[in-house]
């Protein structure tokens, strides 16, 4: 082996990695919130997805930080940056409110930070620090993640499903109308077309000479 | 029913991609038919109208009579003359100019000349380096006229049975 | 000799462990710039023999170093910021877009024992890292501040969505078969000849793969992001110079990527189709993306591009369809056990 290092350098490399993500994380997480333009914001969410991915990648849990990235980097928020650029946002206009929403948004904020503080601060959420798992050199995280979802949680995880199902006909099948006055092209109606259908060769006399 | 199967089959089985996919590769083993310009070039008619000449007669007499009639006849207003008597009683060209950058090639002067005088040779590859060097004199012109006069007859001669 | 390992040993530990990723970045990237810069060269003159013309042939012998010669073009060319443009996120956007296309060769196997990262969502990680390229086109194409622009990065980015989604179920059934997420592995599932590849039993996702690998790379018939003639350049209209080409380097690597993963992942990667014949090598895997690669210009040079709803109805009522057949097919043999493949 080329590499002489030992098992405390590679614990440094994560701390550092860890810091620096943590750091990237909670900057860009407060940003969301604080700039101006709507797509800053949507972009800094998706800085904040990214990074805590890669925190997510530290603590071993691979499959998650990848799905995480995976679906909301790449597809939840293409989608939500792509309504937001489609809006018109007045900024001024936005701001008009802010005085009279204060009230209800700091109420908001506490209640939240109420929730947060009873869930760090109680006994039944623990954080269990002492005992780390240490895995074997075969040891996937996705396999063992299949295996729990697939047993013991696989209600739960079949009713999510369901639930996201019923979400997808229902959004369909409330955009989904025929405006009588625009106009739809069918590509497959287009593609079906033949030559027989649009074309007619009508056979003439020619005219006699002289 | 078995349209719409034939419909599905063909589809499926990407029957016309791989017509299309067939043709393109065949093309891909022919002869490609690129010209290499500098080194190859393709046939000039000798009816091409490139850049303009006056001609002379065998005896050394330019031709032009200043008659005018190419100066009326551009559609471009690219030709510019001046003529005077000359000392021995005819009428000749004092200026002749065509400003390159407006003529459009059209052979129109060419064709209204009676005495096949202001012609277009097949030059095409020339430049100008500096402001001005698109107005083409007279002394240019006959200069021209007479280094490509030979090619110029030929041209001449090979297009009469057609006129 | 002895000097430079007094050196090596001399350095910290954390340099150590830098300075031997470094190289193997190195190793890998440098010769994927070689490879992109001689395909795109191999693209002009694919394309020019099937409209039967020669091709770019005057810098070099047979015109070998045009590559060279376009580099060189783009590196002094000035790099124009629109006025009006956000200056941050239109520099920042080709780098998102080049980034991710680079990040995603690290766990590619070339062979049983050379990858970079051997991880065990190998597979899910080249996805997370393709999906991440869109962010890169739709950001160019918002801060240019151009109407073209932003026209390009709406539609890659409902292209994308769309084509994503088929891309991700194709994978399901190669990891259905292969019963892994790593990519070594799966290519190891594949041993045993022609007939154990993946893409028998997998035939037809395997070319709703290629279909949507096409459609992510913004590749012609589906390059309506681009569309120049429709849209001119579609995101890209506004940036020139490095900026342009970086782009362009990302959007070959990406092919390349797509490439080789349709070989490792439905063609045996770089197991020998007839083993007893000829052994198992690198060259296999190189010569099988070769012909993808290929096929990614014979494409360009024959279809016309779709029109932006054709796309969506291909991406979301046939290939997803498609995919979502297969899979039941294939749960139901997966079920039985028909050999040689889900056995």
């Amino acid at each position: 082996m080329l590499l002489t290092g030992k098992a405390d350098t590679k614990i440094m490399i994560e701390t550092i990695i860890f810091y620096v993500f943590a750091v990237a994380t909670v900057t860009s997480a407060c940003a969301v919130v604080t700039v101006r333009n709507p797509v800053h914001a949507v972009l800094f969410l998706v800085l904040t997805f990214f990074t805590s991915a890669v925190i997510w990648m530290t603590l071993e849990a691979e499959f998650l930080a990848i799905s995480l990235v995976l679906v909301y980097v790449g597809a939840v928020m293409v989608l939500f940056i792509f309504v937001v650029m489609m809006l018109d946002i007045n900024i001024a206009r936005m701001r008009e409110g802010f005085v009279r929403y204060l009230p209800l948004g700091l109420a908001v904020a506490a209640i939240m930070l109420l929730m947060m503080l009873s869930v760090v601060t109680s006994d039944v959420f623990v954080l269990d620090v002492g005992s780390e798992p240490v895995h074997t050199a075969d040891y996937s995280n996705t396999k063992e993640l299949g295996a729990v979802l697939y047993t013991q949680y696989v209600l739960a995880f079949e009713i999510a499903a369901v639930i996201l199902l019923v979400a997808i006909i229902a959004a369909i099948s409330l955009t989904m109308r025929k405006r009588a006055k625009t106009k739809y092209q069918s590509p497959s109606a287009q593609m079906k077309v033949r030559k027989g259908d649009r074309l007619r060769i009508v056979k003439m006399p020619s005219s006699e000479e002289g | 029913m078995l349209a719409k199967l034939n419909y599905y089959l063909k589809s499926f089985l990407f029957l016309e991609l791989l017509k299309g996919m067939n043709v393109t590769g065949r093309y891909f083993f022919r002869r490609k038919i690129t010209v290499q310009y500098p080194e190859e070039k393709t046939p000039i008619s000798p009816r091409f109208r490139g850049l303009h000449a006056l001609r002379r007669y065998a005896n050394g007499e330019e031709r032009c009579i200043a008659c005018k009639l190419c100066e009326a006849v551009c559609p471009a207003l690219a030709i510019t003359i001046e003529s005077e008597q000359r000392e021995d009683g005819t009428r000749r060209t004092t200026r002749y100019d065509i400003d390159l950058f407006k003529c459009i090639y059209c052979g129109f002067c060419e064709e209204a000349c009676p005495v096949d005088s202001i012609v277009e040779t097949n030059i095409f590859e020339y430049h100008f380096e500096n402001r001005g060097e698109n107005i083409m004199t007279k002394k240019q012109l006959l200069e021209i006229g007479d280094k490509y006069e030979s090619q110029l007859a030929a041209d001449r001669a090979a297009d009469a049975p057609y006129r | 000799m002895d000097f430079l390992v007094s050196i090596w040993e001399w350095l910290h530990e954390y340099v150590q462990y830098t300075i031997y990723n470094g190289v193997k970045v190195v190793i890998i990237l440098v010769p994927l710039f070689v490879v992109v810069a001689y395909y795109t060269l191999a693209e002009r003159k694919v394309i020019g023999y099937m409209q039967i013309r020669k091709g770019p042939n005057r810098v070099g012998p047979k015109g070998l170093l045009q590559p060279f010669a376009d580099m060189f073009k783009l590196m002094f060319k000035e790099i124009i910021i629109p006025t009006n443009s956000n200056r941050y996120l239109f520099i920042i956007a080709p780098i998102i877009t080049f980034a991710p296309a680079m990040a995603a060769w690290a766990v590619i196997p070339f062979n049983d024992t050379l990858v970079f990262a051997d991880i065990n969502a190998g597979l899910l990680y080249i996805l997370a890292m393709t999906s991440i390229g869109v962010y890169g086109v739709i950001i160019a194409g918002w801060a240019s501040n151009s109407k073209y622009a932003l026209l390009g990065a709406m539609r890659s980015a409902a292209q994308i969505v769309a084509y994503e989604i088929a891309m991700g179920f194709a994978l399901v059934g190669v990891l259905m078969v292969g019963g892994s997420l790593n990519l070594g592995e799966l290519v190891a599932k594949q041993a045993g000849g022609i007939g154990h590849w993946f893409f028998i039993p997998l035939l037809p996702l395997f070319f709703v793969y290629l279909i949507s690998g096409v459609a992510e790379t913004n590749r012609a018939p589906f390059d309506v992001a681009e569309g120049e003639s429709e849209i001119v350049a579609g995101f890209h209209v506004e940036y020139s110079g490095m900026t342009f080409a970086v782009f362009f380097l990302a959007e070959y690597a990406n092919m390349i990527l797509i490439g080789m993963l349709c070989s490792l992942l439905f063609f045996g990667g770089w197991l020998s189709p007839v083993p007893e014949l000829a052994g198992d090598s690198i060259g296999w895997l190189f010569g099988k993306t070769a012909v993808f690669m290929l096929l990614f210009l014979w494409f360009r040079a024959t279809f016309p591009r779709y029109r932006y709803d054709q796309i969506m109805r291909l991406g979301w009522k046939v290939l997803l369809p498609v995919t979502i057949f297969w899979l039941t097919v294939e749960g139901v043999a997966v079920y039985f056990k028909v050999p040689p493949w889900f056995s």
